[in-house]
């Protein structure tokens, strides 16, 4: 019974890659070879944050005053897409008020990375945003 | 070798032929072994042991068959094999049933080449009755290194559990001079044999281990089975781990005495239609011998390192040579992390792992973030090597290094 419903069924299985699933965009390759805001500053709050699955490790480094966040930084490695979303989410932040660093959503990540991320990667991209998240709440459990 | 045999290898991954080479994740499985699984459910499905009906003693007599298998698969005696869910609950099993042995001070000798599966349980005992941990460390070329072992295991050494073959590096350990090492200082040997079993011929009694783990699914059969084979005196001394039915003797309200070995280490209802399959995918392995399938892995591993070495930019992590070596490759490629050359050789319809494999110790050993591992069974061909090297030469177009 098995073994004729494989027989029928399993060559059809198929599935296909267009161009929008093309996740090696020259933005993520450039953000991934020449990160922006890559290693430590004078901070005033900082965290590691890690993917366990596969290894991928985001140090994020926040200098924050009158509740604005001067400067911004990370240390770390991982795959384009991790790393690559922390190099544009530094970028993004600074000058931000953190109350508004709060607000940023899963979705604005994905937006920013301009690439559809597939349910393996969501990790991925969403570790630079635990990562400024976690060093904010850092920030404020210290400073309130 | 018998591709047809499996189902899944028919299917096209974006467009193109599946090549899969991530069988030290996980192996297919066979026809044989799929159907084993469905025709309990369809024709016999009952609890082993527990009623007197026709469909228990059915399947009580299946369940009993894979282990007469299984022992004689590695030269066991039936009453040493006993079943988990997988090599991981294996190790837990004798972490904690050895636990007793254990004084503060008393050391367990680890490698730092293991899976987290066997360094975690080891930690958390050696914290509860405070043992040391001890590792034996790795030369140049990815090996053990055997002069470390020698000074490392001493009379102060209780346990020693080192893996039979890497699942990182695709090493395979000198265990049987362990083994001597090991019971030279009265020590208790345990090997995770989890990728080794697969793909050779091994006798526990020649290799002289006390316990042995291993998985199911890396060798055609279903996951959620596993085997932790232990010598009939060791296993009088271990602790049982799971408490519950079938594996009593006699409960009172405050007390309970246990089955005989081995069921007193399997608690409450087993993967019955699991290790029935599990029976055939051992069938299928005798049938082709595990000579030939030995001689296929280390053609294709042989085949596939010569052609490695012509794609820029690739290091291999692992011995470099063909020898005593297992058909797991990994590699590492400068400006490239493993998940990206994993994600790429997937839209080529190749199948390997990207990562630090569960060797998180290792990777900072080797001070990097994690390998790409292609990883070759019964099934592969040099066709595929080929494919998988094309793959990679496109995946480090991409990356313009």
């Amino acid at each position: 019974m098995n073994a004729e419903y494989f027989m029928k069924h399993s060559g059809e299985i198929e599935t296909g890659l267009s161009e929008e699933d093309n996740i090696y965009k020259e933005n993520i390759l450039d953000h991934y070879k020449n990160p922006h805001n890559k290693g430590e500053i004078k901070h005033n709050s900082s965290i590691r944050e890690l993917n366990p699955t596969c290894g991928d490790e985001i140090t994020v480094f926040l200098e924050i005053k009158d509740s604005k966040v001067k400067d911004a930084s990370f240390t770390g490695h991982g795959c384009a897409i991790s790393q690559a979303g922390i190099s544009m989410l530094t970028d993004k932040i600074k000058g931000m008020n953190i109350n508004d660093v709060k607000k940023i959503k899963n979705e604005d990540i994905y937006k920013m990375l301009g690439i559809k991320i597939t349910v393996p990667r969501i990790r991925c991209a969403l570790l630079s945003l635990k990562a400024v998240n976690s060093a904010v709440k850092n920030y404020e459990i210290r400073n309130n | 070798m018998n591709q047809n045999d499996f189902p899944i290898l028919k299917q096209k991954i974006n467009g193109k032929r599946l090549v899969y080479l991530d069988n030290a994740a996980t192996s297919h499985k066979p026809l044989s072994v799929i159907d084993a699984e469905s025709n309990y459910y369809g024709e016999f499905n009952s609890n082993i042991y527990r009623s007197l009906h026709t469909l228990c003693q059915k399947a009580t007599n299946e369940f009993e068959k894979t282990r007469n298998k299984i022992a004689k698969f590695i030269n066991a005696k039936e009453e040493e094999i006993i079943f988990t869910k997988g090599t991981t609950e294996s190790l837990n099993m004798a972490a904690n049933g050895l636990k007793h042995i254990l004084k503060k001070g008393d050391e367990i000798v680890l490698t730092v080449m293991e899976h987290h599966s066997n360094i975690v349980p080891w930690q958390q005992i050696a914290k509860e009755k405070g043992a040391v941990l001890k590792f034996i460390p790795i030369t140049k070329d990815y090996r053990l290194d055997m002069d470390a072992a020698k000074k490392i295991i001493s009379k102060k050494t209780k346990i020693v559990s080192v893996v039979y073959i890497s699942n990182a590096l695709g090493t395979i350990n000198p265990v049987k001079e362990i083994a001597k090492l090991a019971h030279k200082n009265n020590a208790i040997f345990i090997i995770d044999a989890a990728q080794a079993v697969p793909g050779t011929k091994i006798d526990v009694k020649d290799v002289d281990c006390d316990f042995l783990a291993f998985s199911a699914h890396k060798m055609l059969g279903p996951t959620g089975v596993g085997v932790l084979y232990g010598k009939h005196k060791m296993l009088e001394q271990l602790t049982p781990f799971n408490f519950g039915g079938h594996m009593i003797r006699e409960v009172t309200l405050n007390d309970s005495t246990w089955n005989e070995i081995p069921w007193k280490f399997e608690g409450g209802t087993q993967n019955i239609a699991g290790v029935i399959a599990f029976g055939k995918a051992i069938e299928y392995l005798n049938d082709i011998g595990m000579n030939r399938i030995k001689k296929n892995d280390e053609e294709l591993t042989g085949y596939a390192l010569e052609q490695i070495k012509n794609v820029k930019n690739v290091k291999i992590i692992g011995p470099s040579d063909n020898k005593n070596r297992s058909a797991i490759i990994s590699f590492h490629i400068d400006g490239m992390h493993p998940h990206d050359v994993s994600e790429l050789l997937d839209r080529e319809g190749v199948a390997v792992r990207g990562g630090h494999h569960c060797c998180m110790p290792l990777m900072k050993v080797l001070k990097i973030p994690g390998t790409t591992r292609a990883s070759f069974y019964i099934y592969n061909t040099k066709e595929d090597v080929d494919v998988f090297i094309e793959a990679l030469k496109k995946a480090i177009e991409v990356f313009k290094l």
